[in-house]
């Protein structure tokens, strides 16, 4: 032993102590140091970032959550009904009866005010009267009695109940004046103005431009919806398959690679180009029809199929080798061993991709700008799975584009709204990816 | 060397189980087998020794095609079973594997339960009518493996969980359990403890009773102990081939001689 030791230290005699750290240990030690020390800071910055994202995404969005209300009790008169039903423009007529009934309420919680009703009414939502009217025509027996109604008040006076409008900024408003806002703080006292969580926003429709109260992402949730069914029924099969083929049976020849080296291209592709090929084909040459989840979901398939190919081969690859060999050895069929042992075995690596890929393509706005799915008011649900896929439709990250391009800053808050749904919807999916992942790598 | 039980066993029978002329195999430009001519006898184990490298995994590779799955590796030559080509167009490599088993040097159990194990072979040949029958191909396969007493309470465990060496004995019963008349092992024994090693090789002295066995091995004591017939492959090529007892005692060449005394290798 001893003699070994001599032959290997470089001066014999000099034996060295390993209590004592030597310059090149110590070197050693420094750079690892310093490098644990850049991971540091490279995460901190990172996370920095995301809590940054992570709370304006919150303070910004949070609030498209409430929404404040006017609780009116309304008569419901069979002949103040019957003359509004007699006139042209209906709804105006209906307004009017709200806009009494408010000044009524108003004087009854003895709240004074100069005001006409008919400015009163700027308090509320514009879609006031028709809620009333929608409401004697679905609840015909109702009249004669009175129901309690709950309008949507004006964004204005939503937006001054959250802080965000302010009386310095109404200066120069055409609808509201600083006069209203103490009405408002008076009417809350009484209890007639309440705020409560606004399922609307989640289930309903979006309105137009000049009444962001009334605003949902519901139908264009459907919209994301129905595309993401579609994404599956086609990219999952075609990708999977494609995967399949190249990886376990295609012969190593010049036309696999080319195949191969164009799929990681593909998937490198902005994803406007795959916009443009869904118009083109899907469009212009299959004449589907427009701004369809249908055709969003097919340029959406397209766009999703390299990433789906890729993940899979990968997962395919990782399997290995001695496993297929295993199978073939007892006189499987390449397609039995690819089938009942590589497949199950790669199958948490396929649904990962794949779900990532979803994901991917369900925060995609770019192609379906194109395809017209953008800037499409999608104020009616779809009724039945056939309308589900050919009616005109938005889908989420479309409508947030869409409301963050409008003037309001109503509007703006709701984006941000739609945003935290959008990533709850993203989380959701990789939750799934996970767990999926864990349920299938616990079967081995 | 002392130890070495050599036993002087008359072969059997002399039918010729699988015959190989003139066999080359290339990985792209290695040339790893080179004109390797041998005759491997029904009802026989036969031992392929040699040093590390030298081609004997390769070789047996060919004898059911396994090397078709290498894409670079290329096989020339002619190579019967039973008197027909196992490389003729028309043979199915599948059938052939199915009746030229095989061990791998590596233990490589599907990540299934044991019980899957064993029984996938011959549930794809549809050897058994019905669970019960599986359950006793199973079983056979398993004492056969020698490994029967250590899992039979838990033939749902997977096969993934077993100790290396259990695996590999997993590996031998999921092979005999599809009842092949050729069984190609590739080390079988480099993994296993004494014990199992004595019993692998008592089942491999069974199966001779109806199958022929190739071995591979770097243990010249077990090649004595098991085979009858031992090849020397040396670089690729086939050095010398002839009856164990001549082998270990009286060998031709002098490459041989030095790798059984330990000199080459
Ligand atoms: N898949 C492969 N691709 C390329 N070359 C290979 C491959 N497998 C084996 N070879 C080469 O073929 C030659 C023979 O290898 P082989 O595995 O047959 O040796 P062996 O005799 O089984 O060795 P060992 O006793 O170590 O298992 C080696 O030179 C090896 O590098
Ligand atoms: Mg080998």
């Amino acid at each position: 032993m001893t003699d070994a030791t001599a032959h290997t230290t470089p001066e014999p005699g000099s034996k060295s102590s390993i209590l004592t750290v030597d310059p090149h240990t110590a070197k050693r030690h420094a750079a690892e140091g310093r490098f644990k020390i850049y991971g540091i800071i490279a995460i901190c910055i990172g996370l920095f970032f995301l809590a940054a994202l992570l709370i304006a995404i919150v303070s910004n969005g949070t609030r498209a959550f409430t929404q404040t209300r006017v609780v009116l009790e309304i008569p419901l008169v069979a002949a103040e009904i019957e003359a509004a039903e007699a006139y042209i423009v209906k709804t105006s007529k209906y307004n009017d009866l709200v806009g009494e009934a408010l000044t009524g309420a108003m004087s009854d919680a003895g709240i004074e005010t100069e005001m006409e009703p008919k400015e009163l009414l700027m308090m509320l939502s514009g879609s006031a009267g028709a809620n009333f009217r929608n409401f004697v025509l679905e609840n015909p027996d109702a009249v004669g009695g009175s129901h309690q109604f709950e309008f949507l008040a004006s964004s204005r006076v939503d937006g001054y109940l959250k802080g965000r409008v302010t009386r310095e900024a109404l200066v120069d408003d055409k609808n509201l004046d600083a006069a209203h806002l103490d009405l408002v703080d008076q009417m809350r006292e009484a209890g007639l103005v309440e705020r409560s969580f606004n399922w609307d926003f989640i289930f309903g429709a979006d309105a137009s431009e000049s009444r962001p109260e009334a605003a949902g992402i519901g139908v264009s949730m459907l919209g994301s919806f129905f595309m993401m069914l579609v994404v599956l029924a086609f990219a999952l099969p075609i990708g999977i398959a494609a995967s399949i083929y190249l990886e376990e049976f295609a012969p190593q020849n010049r036309f696999t690679d080319l195949i191969e080296v164009n799929i990681a291209n593909l998937a490198a592709v902005p994803s406007i180009v795959f916009g443009i090929l869904g118009l083109a084909v899907f469009i212009q040459v299959m004449h589907l029809p427009q701004s369809a989840p249908l055709v969003g979901g097919l340029t959406l398939t397209l766009m999703t199929l390299p990433t789906i190919v890729i993940s899979t081969r990968a997962s395919l690859k990782s399997v290995p080798p001695s496993i297929r060999d295993a199978a073939l050895g007892v006189g499987a069929s390449k397609m039995q061993a690819v089938f009942h042992h590589v497949l199950p075995l790669a199958m948490p690596g396929i649904l990962t991709g794949t779900i990532i890929g979803l994901a991917q393509a369900l925060g995609e706005t770019a192609p379906l700008l194109l395809i017209g799915m953008v800037g499409f008011i999608a104020s009616n649900p779809p009724d039945g799975l056939a309308s589900g896929f050919l009616d005109p439709n938005s889908a989420m990250p479309a409508q947030i584009y869409e409301w963050a391009k409008r003037a309001d800053p109503a509007y703006y808050e709701r984006a941000w709204g739609g945003i935290i749904i959008l990533l709850l919807f993203l989380m959701t999916m990789n939750i799934i990816a996970i767990l999926l992942r864990r349920k299938f790598e616990r079967r081995w | 060397m002392n130890d070495m039980r050599l036993i002087e066993r008359a072969v059997d029978m002399d039918d010729i189980k699988i015959s190989a002329r003139d066999v080359q195999v290339y990985y792209g430009d290695n040339h790893a087998i080179k004109d390797v001519n041998v005759d491997i006898q029904d009802k026989t184990v036969t031992a392929f020794i040699g040093p590390s490298g030298c081609g004997k995994s390769t070789f047996l590779r060919c004898l059911n095609r396994m090397n078709d799955t290498i894409d670079i590796c290329r096989v020339e030559g002619d190579i019967h079973l039973d008197g027909e080509d196992i490389n003729d167009k028309r043979v199915d490599p599948v059938q052939l594997r199915a009746k030229v088993g095989m061990v791998f040097q590596k233990p490589n159990p599907f990540p299934k339960s044991i019980y899957d194990n064993a029984a996938y072979g011959p549930k794809i040949h549809g050897m058994a009518k019905n669970k019960a029958e599986l359950d006793e191909i199973v079983e056979r396969a398993l004492r056969r493996g020698a490994i029967w007493d250590e899992v039979k309470d838990r033939l749902d465990a997977p096969g993934t969980g077993l100790s290396g060496g259990q695996q590999q004995r997993l590996c031998i019963a999921r092979a005999v359990a599809t009842e092949p008349e050729v069984l190609l092992m590739d080390e079988p024994c480099s993994a296993l403890d004494p014990i199992a090693t004595a019993q692998v090789e008592e089942l491999i002295d069974e199966l001779r009773q109806n199958y022929s066995v190739v071995i591979v091995t770097h243990s010249m004591q077990q090649a004595a102990r098991v085979s009858q017939k031992t090849a020397f492959f040396h670089l690729g090529n086939l050095v010398e081939y002839d009856e164990t007892g001549k082998i270990f005692t009286n060998p031709e060449d002098e490459r041989t001689e030095s790798y059984i005394t330990g000199r080459i290798g």
